[in-house]
């Protein structure tokens, strides 16, 4: 990116809220199907239908709002967007207008380097999706040239939460983090699938680029039609680069509608300003407005999950975890909250990160069972730390102990005590088996102090093979070579 | 008329009758079915008549007779706006754009209306989506007022209000937006009620303007009017906007006298603008109403002047986007065009007649960018402006008493301009506007105007919010007491001979 410009980024969010049923019907809310199988007269706009709206619906967005410090209005309600579209049932979405459910609020993102970001929100509100048009006839799936198109409304009317941020993302990673962290808040507070791929989170970009230091904001695009984190990242940059490349060459930014184009990695025109509908919106007349009682809003408040970025400082900060690592833990929140729990016990968190990521995934992939949900508790696995940070057992034992625990075999300590696997750091005992060890390998012994010094390894292991895995490595290593140069 | 003639029987009556097993409903819909077979020619209340499905209910509702049941409207032949949906039935609006619409469920009012045990005769006539106040904007035929074949039955619901007067139903349902139930009522010499809105589901009715349209019947008596009001108030999980307030049943109050009531005279409203005839039935239903021991107080609705601006702005606002889904995709009329825009455009210029094109256009003009706040938004601000005017004035009343509509029936193509239609809901668009429950009742027979037969008009009366039963209460007092509507009977070819 040219150093002379400074890019302006805002990020809307469509996605769509895990509920039973739709927004306004008691049709079920299910990704996919057989076309119009989950339909009825509410959803399908006939004449003389009505909604009634999901309350669980309205719970998810202000509970949502609630957890990005977002203000909840006491007084918010429906209005109608008006325009024609062929899989829009009623003509109209309902939608929200000037008096959206959550007001302001923040996603915190943290980038590559582990730095903390925060993006304001300008607002959070509710409506109902659309349903699915496929084109036939044209080859591609596209309208242009299309013959015919089919309609499909299994998806109208599914909840479908708005999320709007302010312009204050400046670079396509940015971007990104942002999204990330949206996602997995979305997704620690189960109010989404957030499955780009299913199309339950949809996002489009507004962009602008600007000389660095200006305060101006610059013409912006809005840039649609991204279906992966990945084409975001590509279609925010070409698109800045596009951007760029005009004003350097004189020309003005047009204020328009861009799709991305995938395959050829460019952004193209839609539509311009002036062809932009005019959406008349009034207040929706069947629906009251809805009153947010501030004892709900305290009730959301007092049983927030912990959110990802929360995660992520108290990782990265007080626990020192690479970004990686503690990503990888934010990933999965289960694993995350088995992981705080393990910390909690052992007051270790980077051996019980060492431990939760390392061996005990492994064995959970091993088996195709969540770590959360396998024999070995947070308090044995603590128990187990202990066990090595003590030096009471090595870390050899250490990986043997682990399996028999998922196997459930319970308490580490118990199976030491029970089977006398406790480390050997008694160096009398230890000198016992060295002794024995080069006794039994007198050629193995010449041959070292004839100077193949390589051979060591060998009789350490067997020193470890006769104390049983239990002797302290470190000490039986000393004792060998001591013995060995004397 | 004879005790035998059943079409000539009230809901009551019927009800009564079939409940005591004097008479079948079967035996009630045959002579309904014939009733329609021999006046509906003359009179073109009905857009279909269900012959089979009404046999089919007639017979049910005999059969739960016989296990035991009793039903609140055990036989009563019903006549149903087509603006409301019932199942596999044919659901017009009187328009061409849903000419051969099958409903795929049926309105939460008319299901408990059948539930009750009320017998489906037929889908009636009305102005095109319920837009109109003669019938004259139905595509789909024309509705004569029984009592003078020259001149329209009012609208919008002209349909049902001419099949209870023309004695081809018992109880006609009709939706009122800003007077489709009282001004017909008016003129074919009927009670029309339309209850506190939200009071009645509108899920299945379909919608003209959300926000003002109410369901209520036609009927030829209060008390039927209260019988069915009893069986279709009430909360419906279907309808967001329907109150969740417990009914109390009207039929239980109805009442002989005033005694106690005060009842507003609106001093904005002089009936001597209506002409001499009318102004003097007016003031001689005033006093019957003093007779009846009612205190008669004056009260002020100085914003009322403003309702007809008022509802011209909200309910075509309403309206272009309530009828938006018209657009040939998914069901009803479609015509063919290039493209999808062409489709759409062909579609709608074809299936939509020109008032309800005139509602759309002022409608999307009224909530169009940079026009929103002028006329929407300040029709809103007057539309509350007028609810308190009336706040006020029931500070100081029980109920207030008006004409219902501005003149008699008049006859077709007497109001060519839409204006001097739209000044036919004058006297009732303020109580629209407010969501009160309101009722025409008759009171009178004019000849004012040239009319070769006396021509029933009717008194308005309005309650607060939920005053329903005190509504019907007053209104059957004064009923009894007065008879207006026994005086005449529809002026029919049938009734000739």
């Amino acid at each position: 990116m040219n150093s002379a410009y400074e890019a302006v980024i805002g990020i809307e969010c469509h996605v769509e809220l895990k509920t039973e049923t739709k927004m306004f019907c008691g049709c079920r809310n299910e990704f996919g199907g057989e076309p119009n199988t989950r339909v009825c007269p509410v959803c399908l706009g006939m004449p003389g239908a009505l909604p009634v709206p999901n309350a669980r619906a309205i719970e998810h967005i202000v509970r949502t709002g609630v957890a990005l410090g977002a203000t909840i209005p006491t007084f918010s309600k429906f209005d109608r967007k008006n325009y024609f579209y062929p899989d829009m049932p009623k003509d109209y979405q309902i939608s929200q207008y000037d008096m959206p459910l959550t007001v302001g609020g923040a996603v915190n993102y943290w980038l590559e380097d582990g730095t903390l970001q925060e993006c304001r929100l300008t607002r959070i509100h509710l409506e109902e999706d659309t349903g699915k048009s496929t084109h036939a006839g044209s080859g591609d799936g596209r309208i242009a040239g299309s013959s015919y198109s089919l309609l499909d409304f299994n998806r109208a009317g599914v909840p479908l939460m708005e999320c709007v941020s302010e312009p204050e993302l400046h670079t396509a990673g940015e971007a990104v983090a942002y999204l990330e962290s949206l996602r997995r808040t979305l997704l620690a507070l189960g109010v989404s699938d957030v499955k780009m791929e299913e199309g339950s989170l949809r996002c489009d970009a507004n962009v602008s680029v600007r000389p660095v230091g200006s305060s101006v904001l610059g013409t912006k695009t809005e840039i649609k039609n991204m279906n992966s984190f990945r084409s975001v990242e590509r279609a925010i940059e070409s698109e800045i680069a596009r951007q760029i490349a005009k004003l350097e060459a004189g020309e003005r930014i047009v204020q328009e509608t861009r799709g991305w184009d995938e395959h050829r990695g460019v952004t193209h025109s839609m539509r311009s300003k002036e062809e932009a509908h005019d959406y008349r919106y009034f207040p929706e007349p069947d629906l009251v407005p809805l009153d947010i009682s501030r004892e709900e809003v305290e009730v959301f408040a007092a049983a927030l999950p912990t959110l990802p970025w929360e995660r992520f400082e108290r990782y990265a900060r007080q626990y020192g975890l690479g970004r990686k690592q503690a990503t990888q833990l934010i990933d999965n929140p289960p694993l995350a909250q088995y992981f705080d729990e393990v910390v909690t016990r052992s007051k270790n968190p980077q051996q019980s990160s060492n431990f939760v990521l390392g061996e005990l995934s492994r064995l959970a992939n091993e088996r195709e069972v969540a770590v959360a949900d396998s024999g070995v508790s947070a308090a044995h696995l603590a128990e187990l730390i202990e066990l090595v940070e003590s030096k009471r057992i090595n870390s050899k034992i250490a990986k043997e102990l682990l399996g028999r625990m998922w196997e459930g075999e319970g308490s580490p300590a118990a199976i030491v005590e029970r089977e006398a696997l406790a480390q050997t750091s008694d160096p009398a005992a230890i000198e016992r088996f060295v002794d024995e060890v080069l006794a039994a390998n007198g050629p193995v012994v010449a041959d070292y102090r004839a100077g193949k010094t390589n051979v060591m390894g060998f009789l350490v292991g067997q020193v470890m093979k006769a104390s049983r895995g239990k002797a302290d490595p470190a000490l039986v290593n000393e004792l060998v070579k001591k013995k060995l140069s004397s | 008329m004879t005790n035998d003639d059943w079409t000539e029987h009230g809901a009551a009556a019927i009800a009564a009758a079939v409940n005591g097993r004097e008479r079948s409903a079967a035996e009630v819909t045959r002579a309904t079915l014939a009733r329609v077979r021999s006046v509906d020619g003359e009179v073109g209340a009905y857009l279909s008549v269900l012959d089979d499905l009404a046999m089919v209910h007639a017979e049910q509702v005999d059969g739960r007779i016989a296990r035991g049941e009793r039903l609140p409207l055990a036989g009563v032949p019903l006549a149903i706006k087509d603006n409301m949906c019932l199942r596999g039935t044919r659901t017009t609006c009187a328009s061409k754009i849903l000419e051969e619409w099958v409903a795929p469920y049926t309105a939460t009012a008319v299901a408990r209306m059948l539930e009750a045990g009320a017998v489906p005769i037929g889908k009636t006539n009305c102005d095109e989506f319920a837009m109109g106040s003669s019938c004259e904007n139905s595509a789909l035929g024309i509705t004569r007022n029984p009592y003078d074949l020259q001149r329209v039955p009012g609208g919008s619901s002209g349909g049902s209000a001419a099949a209870v007067a023309a004695r081809e139903a018992a109880v006609g349902l009709g939706s009122d937006t800003g007077g489709s139930i009282r001004e017909p009522a008016a003129f074919c010499n009927l009670v029309g009620f339309k209850p506190t809105y939200g009071r009645i589901s509108r899920y299945g009715l379909i919608a003209f303007a959300s926000s003002l349209d109410q369901i209520g019947p036609l009927t030829r008596t209060v008390e039927d009017a209260a019988l069915a009001y009893d069986v279709m108030a009430g909360h419906d999980p279907c309808d967001a906007t329907s109150i969740q307030r417990d009914v109390e049943p009207a039929a239980f109050a109805l009442r002989d006298d005033l005694k106690g009531l005060r009842i507003g005279l609106v001093r904005e409203f002089d009936t001597q603008a209506l002409g001499a005839q009318s102004d003097e039935l007016y003031r001689a239903a005033y006093r019957d109403l003093e007779l009846l021991g009612a205190e008669l107080v004056e009260v002020s609705l100085p914003t009322a002047e403003y309702g007809l601006a008022t509802y011209y702005l909200i309910a075509p606002a309403e309206c272009s986007s309530n009828l938006a889904r018209f657009d040939g995709v998914r069901y009803g009329l479609r015509v063919p065009g290039e493209d999808i825009r062409a489709m759409y455009d062909n579609t709608r210029a074809a299936g939509f007649g020109p008032e309800v094109k005139r509602r759309i256009l002022i409608g999307t003009y009224a909530l169009s960018s940079g026009y929103y706040d002028a006329y929407y938004v300040r029709a809103q601000k007057a539309r509350t402006l007028i609810a308190r005017d009336f706040e006020r004035a029931f500070a100081q009343c029980d109920l207030i008493a008006c004409p219902a509509a501005s003149c008699p029936a008049f006859e077709f193509n007497a109001k060519s301009d839409p204006y001097s239609m739209y000044l036919m809901d004058y006297y009732t668009i303020p109580m629209s506007l407010a969501g009160l429950p309101a009722l025409s009742v008759p009171c009178g027979w004019t000849t004012q105007g040239g009319a070769t037969v006396p021509l029933p008009i009717g008194l308005q009366l309005c309650a607060p919010i939920f005053a329903e039963r005190l509504l019907l209460g007053a209104a059957h007092a004064y009923e009894r007491a007065t008879n207006h509507a026994l005086a005449r009977r529809p002026a029919l070819t049938a009734e000739r001979v």
